[in-house]
């Protein structure tokens, strides 16, 4: 085997330029799927461009626009910064739910969407919370919200040469939460069998004003399902409201049979966590 | 291909190899550098068994290239003990005989430190979950546990 280059661009300009010139050129930020797939058989790949020491990609930011986090940034300085905890609880929680604690010390955002997997659990948590993704390329910068940003699992819009940069999570207005919740067989370090991200906006007497909700590993991407935002919208989340974006979520989800979990159950899940995901998005809300 | 040169620091030591870019750490760690203690299990970052500290966080050494450490810190489990004295941490274990093959071990315990430092006094099920990323297939993980928990004890004794 041919030994793989290596390269550690310090600026995104140099990254976009290895990324453009060479076919073969890969990200490698966390490397928890990119090593992960080459051990698998994968092979290496031509280059390597290590981002990880681009300032841009590195950083983390909070002012009272929001939030920006860095492609490179790892899972652990994400739920582990008090401030993102208590104003993206559930951000905080998919990321936390990601692998396991070593897994956490290298894993980003960006390797979970650009991996394109369905089952990504910072992805719904994002979707609700509005967030974008900055993508540079040879053609300047552009944003694309996170919920277009996967096309199929594997596939996402990145074309050659292009990079994902940061994320931009919008501050939450007053009385505004989000929760992520997530089923899987056992008690830690499994894939979803669903992930539900809520997002909730309430006026002054507790009433949603505004919604999000997206669903993980129920669909080839991530669903943003506006059906089941709406019924909550105008509601205190009494019952009638509750069961009727369960049943929206439900009927949204198109999800496959597998080891863990079949299509029934996962679009039967898919309404429970929704409603158990509002509820806590709705205390959380209530308390600000 | 010419090999690429990496200097960095290994348990407070100045450190200097050659690698090619797809290897790991790991490889580089325990092929060329000797440092042997640091396991291979899976290769694919779901044992734990590789845990060291880069740069402060605990990382499967498996999924880090060997060229990204140019300039880095890296702590293995040979850097853990002072010298001849054992930390609380080492010394629970071997009171709890919290091992049998010993092939987890290192890793376990370069998990544990990290833990205890973020957690001085962790509860049974933040030590499980925290550690979940360590796999062994000899002790029923229940030793482990008692010694993480007691070594946890002993440190906040020595502190106040």
């Amino acid at each position: 085997m041919e030994a793989s280059l290596f390269e550690a661009p310090t600026d995104v300009a140099g990254a976009v330029a290895l990324l453009a010139g060479e076919e073969g050129a890969r990200v490698l930020s966390g490397g928890t799927d990119l090593l992960v797939q080459m051990r698998l058989g994968a092979g290496a790949p031509r280059m390597f461009v290590d981002v990880k020491r681009i300032p841009r990609l590195a950083a983390l930011r909070i002012d009272s626009t929001g939030l920006v986090v860095g492609a490179a940034v790892p899972a652990v300085e994400i739920y582990g910064n008090e401030q993102i905890r208590s104003l993206w609880p559930g951000i905080a929680e998919a990321t936390d739910l990601i692998g396991s604690s070593q897994i956490q010390g290298r894993a980003t955002w960006a390797g979970n969407l650009c991996n394109a997997s369905p089952a990504a659990d910072s992805v719904p948590a994002l979707v609700a919370c509005g967030a974008v993704a900055v993508i540079a390329g040879p053609k300047g910068e552009r944003e694309v919200p996170v919920g277009s940003f996967t096309k199929g699992p594997g596939k996402t819009v990145l074309e050659r040469g292009e990079l994902v940069v940061e994320f931009k999570v919008p501050a939450p207005p007053p009385h505004a939460a989000d929760a992520y919740l997530r089923l899987i067989p056992r008690s830690e370090m499994d894939i979803a069998v669903v992930g539900a991200g809520v997002w909730l906006e309430l006026d002054g007497k507790g009433v949603v004003k505004a919604a999000r909700v997206a669903l993980g590993a129920v669909a080839p991407t991530v669903l943003t399902v506006d059906a089941a935002a709406a019924a909550l919208v105008g509601s205190k989340l009494e019952d009638a409201a509750l069961e009727a974006a369960a049943a929206a979520a439900s009927a949204a989800a198109t999800p496959i049979d597998d080891k863990r979990g079949t299509i029934a159950y996962r679009k039967k899940i898919a309404g429970v966590l929704t409603k158990r995901a509002a509820k806590i998005a709705y205390e959380r809300a209530q308390a600000r | 291909m010419a090999k690429i040169r990496v200097e960095t620091t290994i348990n407070g030591e100045d450190v200097e190899f050659l690698c090619e870019g797809q290897q790991s750490l790991l490889q580089v760690l325990r092929g060329d550098l000797g440092l042997t203690g640091t396991k291979e299990g899976c290769t694919t970052g779901d044992c734990g068994a590789c845990s060291v500290i880069l740069d402060d966080k605990l990382v499967p050494s498996c999924l880090v290239l060997a060229a990204e450490t140019a300039g880095r810190t890296i702590k293995t489990i040979e850097g853990v003990a002072h010298g001849q004295t054992l930390t609380p941490l080492q010394q629970q274990f071997l009171e709890h005989g919290a091992l049998q093959c010993g092939i987890c071990t290192p890793g376990f315990i370069v998990a544990a430190e990290k833990l205890l430092e973020r957690n001085p006094d962790p509860t049974e099920a933040e030590a499980r979950y925290y550690l979940a990323g360590n796999l062994c297939r000899c002790t029923g993980y229940d030793k482990i546990i008692r010694a993480v928990l007691d070594a946890a004890a002993v440190m906040r004794e020595q502190r106040a």
